[in-house]
């Protein structure tokens, strides 16, 4: 493999950690503030998947990278700029309407990106992503339920889920904008076309949005540049909080 | 004089091992879990290959710690445990044997064979009854849902099926 492609696929693979990491750390945030004790257990669980996923994807840049940085530091000893998350991720988890609307919108995603990557040439982000399939399948059954649920439930729990789509909708085209270098990837059958992904995603989320007798939103505005390090300015809470122990007592380890 | 013991054999290894059990499910074995997938030696170095239930299940360490201590209690010190994750685990691997085993500990093992979308009956461990009701989609630990019997009223985990 020529050294830009290396380059690209290890960006690549810190990218999907970035997204991991970012969302599991938003979900475990809800442990012990869930609106009942199943569903502290469900979101900490879900949770849990997204750091496992993080941890795998970290495993294996670092490999790839060779200069033998470790998982741990690629989650603790990197700032908002090296991030590389698509900004749904970072965002705070709102009321329990909003966690789940996001969770809706990236679990209808990670079905298409995952089962997409699952066929890549890499053999080890094909492994990955045949595990992660599996889970994101589970996570979009729960989301999809909750997201009826509330959208058919009471007045209070219609409007809430409705004003979080609609603040959350802006954030959906970055999702599924290519890159150059993901180009490059997708042409050596490695990554994922996400442009590609739109369509499906649209009819999934659509028709669960009607169901839940939601209004599609109708935003026109929309922001991105997770994937070059421009991130709004939650991720840097986030991280403060999340890299408060290696940044305070370097090199700790359980 | 080389004792014995300290020659390892894969089969003897398989047997040691089986005394290894789920930290959060203690009447299943590694191997009746499907999550024990291969062992082998090389000039007197044991690899033991494992692979988790779901990406971020954080009873893969205690396993893998189980196995370093079980065999290096038995005399063998030169242990590596691996992780693959190519198949992806699925419930499909869990042993008849361990089936049984879940629904006398009282959780109802994985419904279907076929898995991806659930097909098959979930029935309730104490009474056997199929009317049961989703409480949540998750239980006690990642790899379970929480359910109840409307018949006797037992509120029971299920293995969830993937």
């Amino acid at each position: 493999m020529d050294s830009n492609l290396n380059t690209a696929l290890l960006e690549y693979c810190i990218a999907l950690g970035d997204d991991s990491v970012t969302l599991g750390h938003r979900l475990s945030e809800w442990c012990r503030n869930g609106p009942f004790l199943e569903e502290d257990l469900a979101l900490t669980n879900v949770s849990l998947d997204f750091i496992g996923r993080a941890r795998m994807l970290y495993s294996y840049a670092a490999e790839l990278e060779g200069k033998g940085r470790s998982e741990d530091d690629m989650a603790y000893l990197r700032d908002c700029r090296e991030y590389r998350n698509l900004l749904i991720n970072e965002l705070p988890n709102g009321d329990f309407a909003f966690t789940m609307a996001r969770q809706l919108i990236v679990d209808a995603y990670d079905m298409g990106f995952f089962t997409g990557l699952a066929q890549s040439r890499d053999t080890m982000l094909a492994a990955i992503a045949a595990k992660a399939v599996k889970e994101s399948r589970y996570h979009l059954r729960r989301s999809e339920d909750w997201i009826k649920r509330l959208g058919d439930g009471t007045d209070e729990s219609h409007e809430r889920v409705q004003n979080a789509f609609n603040q959350l909708w802006g954030y959906i085209p970055e999702m599924f904008e290519m890159s150059d270098d993901e180009r490059q990837l997708l042409d050596a059958g490695i990554a994922v076309d996400r442009s590609a992904l739109e369509e499906n995603w649209t009819s999934t989320v659509h028709t669960i949005l009607k169901e839940a007798t939601l209004a599609i939103p109708d935003e026109d505005w929309s922001i991105g540049g997770g994937r070059d390090g421009m991130h709004t300015e939650h991720l840097g809470f986030l991280l403060a909080e999340m890299q408060f122990l290696q940044r305070t007592y370097p090199g700790q380890q359980w | 004089m080389v004792e014995l013991a300290n020659i390892p054999n894969p089969t003897q290894l398989y047997e040691l091992l089986s005394s290894v059990v789920d930290p959060e499910i203690p009447v299943l074995t590694l191997q009746d879990l499907g999550v024990l997938r291969d062992i082998s030696v090389d000039e007197g170095k044991i690899t033991v290959t494992i692979t988790p239930t779901y990406a971020g299940c954080p009873a893969i360490d205690a396993m893998r710690a189980d196995i370093e201590s079980t065999l290096a209690e038995a005399g063998y010190q030169q242990v590596t445990v691996k992780q693959s994750l190519s198949p992806a685990w699925t419930t499909d691997w869990m042993s008849e044997n361990g089936r049984e085993k879940l629904r006398a500990y009282g959780i109802a093992p994985p419904a279907t064979t076929t898995c991806g979308q659930q097909t098959g009956t979930i029935e309730c461990p104490q009474c056997g009854s199929a009317d049961v009701k989703l409480i949540s989609e998750f239980g006690s630990t990642a790899c379970k849902a929480l359910y109840q019997c409307q018949d006797c009223r037992e509120p029971f985990d299920y293995f969830k099926c993937i």
